[in-house]
C-alpha cells in the first residue's frame, strides 16, 4: 500500500511539473524517476517512449503505466496513471469553473512564453542524456539521423520509423553475430 | 446517458489518437463536429489553456472537454476514458515483455533506441519552432524570424545548466525562473 502511495505522488509530481507534450515530461521524468528513486534506467526510460510513440493514447500515460507496472504489477500501472493524470484534473476543473478568461491573461502568455525557452533547453539536456546511454555505436548513429530527419521533414508516420528501427536493430545484431562465428 | 457516451467517445480518442497529446486535436475537431458538446471556437479556447497550464496536453484537453459537458463528474469520465485504452495496451505490452524477453528482443530494441532518441529530439525542435521562432509574418525579413527574448532567455538557462550541473537542481526551479522572467520581460507581447 505504501508503494502504491509513493507511486500515486510521484506521477502526481510528474504531472504537475510538466509544461507541455510528452517530450516536455522527459527532463522531470528523468529526474525523479532514473536519478533520484532509481525506479528504471535512461535505457528503459528510451524504450518506453519508443513504444509509447507507436501506441495508442497519450505518451505521459503510456510511461506512468510501463513504470507502474513494473512496481507493483496491474495495480501499480493504474495508480501512476491516476496519479500522473490527477493535477491536470484538479487544475483544469478550476480554470474551467472559475478562471474562463485565464488563458488570454497577459501575465499567463508572458509566463508561458518564458516557460517554453526554458522547456526547450530541459529537452534538449534530456536528449543529450538519452543519446549517451542508446546511441552506443555507429549503426546507432545512422539510426538516430535517419529518425531525426525523417521525423523533422517528412510526413511520414512515426509508427513506420519505429517499426523500421527495430527491423534494422534486429538484422543488424544478426549480421554481428553471424560475424562473430 | 451523457456520461457514458462521454467515456466512449473519449475512450475512442484515446485508442485512435497514436503518439501522444497532440494528435488528439483532429479527433477532438472531429468530435466538435459530429456531437454538439462543444463548438471548434471553443475547442481552441480549450487547446490555448490545456498548452498554458501544467500536466500532459492530452490529459488537459480531455478534462476540459469533459468539464464542459458535464461538470466535475464529466471531467473525470472523459479522462478515465482517455486513458483506458492505453492502461490497458500497456500492460498487456508489459506482461508480453517480461515473459518474452530474448536475444531477439534485445535487437530489435537495439535498433529501436537510437530512432526513439532522434524522434525526442525532432519533438524538441518542434517545441523550438513555436517557442523560440516566429513563423507567423513569413520569411520575407530574416531577423523578424527570431523571438529574441525568449532565445536570450534560453541561452541563458542552458549557460546556467553548465555551471550549476554539480548541484543537480530540479527542472522546476529553472521552470518558476523562466515564468518570473517572461513575466517581467513582457515575453509575450
Amino acid at each position: 500500500m505504501k508503494e502504491l502511495w509513493e507511486l500515486f505522488y510521484t506521477f502526481a509530481i510528474i504531472g504537475v511539473s510538466t509544461f507541455g507534450g510528452g517530450a516536455a515530461m522527459l527532463p522531470i521524468l528523468q529526474r525523479e524517476i532514473v536519478e533520484k528513486r532509481g525506479w528504471a534506467t535512461q535505457d528503459e526510460l528510451t524504450d518506453y517512449y519508443a513504444i509509447g510513440q507507436c501506441t495508442p493514447g497519450i505518451i505521459a500515460v503510456n510511461t506512468a503505466t510501463f513504470i507502474g507496472h513494473k512496481r507493483k504489477g496491474v495495480a501499480g500501472g493504474i495508480v501512476s496513471t491516476f496519479g500522473m493524470v490527477f493535477p491536470s484534473l484538479v487544475i483544469i476543473t478550476v480554470i474551467a469553473a472559475f478562471l474562463r478568461g485565464f488563458a488570454d491573461s497577459e501575465t499567463v502568455k508572458n509566463a508561458f512564453a518564458g516557460i517554453r525557452a526554458c522547456v526547450c533547453i530541459l529537452i534538449l539536456n534530456a536528449v543529450v542524456k538519452l543519446w549517451k546511454s542508446a546511441v552506443v555505436d555507429k549503426p546507432g548513429i545512422v539510426i538516430f539521423t535517419l529518425a531525426f530527419i525523417i521525423s523533422v521533414f517528412t510526413d511520414i508516420s512515426v509508427i513506420f520509423v519505429v517499426l523500421a528501427a527495430g527491423l534494422a536493430g534486429y538484422v543488424i545484431k544478426r549480421m554481428k553475430g553471424g560475424a562473430k562465428k | 446517458m451523457i456520461l457514458l457516451r462521454l467515456f466512449y467517445e473519449f475512450f475512442k480518442v484515446g485508442l485512435f489518437a497514436i503518439g501522444g497529446g497532440m494528435a488528439t486535436i483532429p479527433f477532438l475537431y472531429d468530435l466538435a463536429g459530429r456531437v454538439s458538446w462543444f463548438t471548434a471556437s471553443e475547442l481552441t479556447d480549450m487547446i490555448a489553456v490545456s498548452e498554458s497550464t501544467p500536466g500532459p496536453i492530452g490529459i488537459n484537453m480531455a478534462t476540459y472537454c469533459g468539464f464542459t459537458v458535464a461538470g466535475i463528474p464529466g471531467a473525470i469520465i472523459a479522462t478515465v476514458g482517455l486513458v483506458t485504452p492505453s492502461v490497458i495496451i500497456i500492460i498487456v505490452i508489459a506482461k508480453l515483455l517480461a515473459k518474452f524477453r530474448n536475444s531477439a528482443v534485445d535487437s530489435v530494441f537495439y535498433g529501436l533506441r537510437p530512432a526513439s532518441v532522434g524522434l525526442i529530439a525532432a519533438a524538441g525542435v518542434e517545441v523550438m519552432k513555436v517557442s523560440l521562432l516566429d513563423l507567423t509574418n513569413g520569411l520575407d525579413d530574416f531577423w523578424a524570424i527570431f523571438n529574441w527574448k525568449p532565445i536570450i532567455l534560453a541561452v541563458f538557462i542552458f549557460a546556467a545548466m553548465k555551471l550549476l550541473e554539480k548541484h543537480k537542481l530540479h527542472p522546476l526551479v529553472y521552470i518558476a525562473f523562466s515564468a518570473v522572467i517572461g513575466v517581467i520581460f513582457k515575453f509575450a507581447s
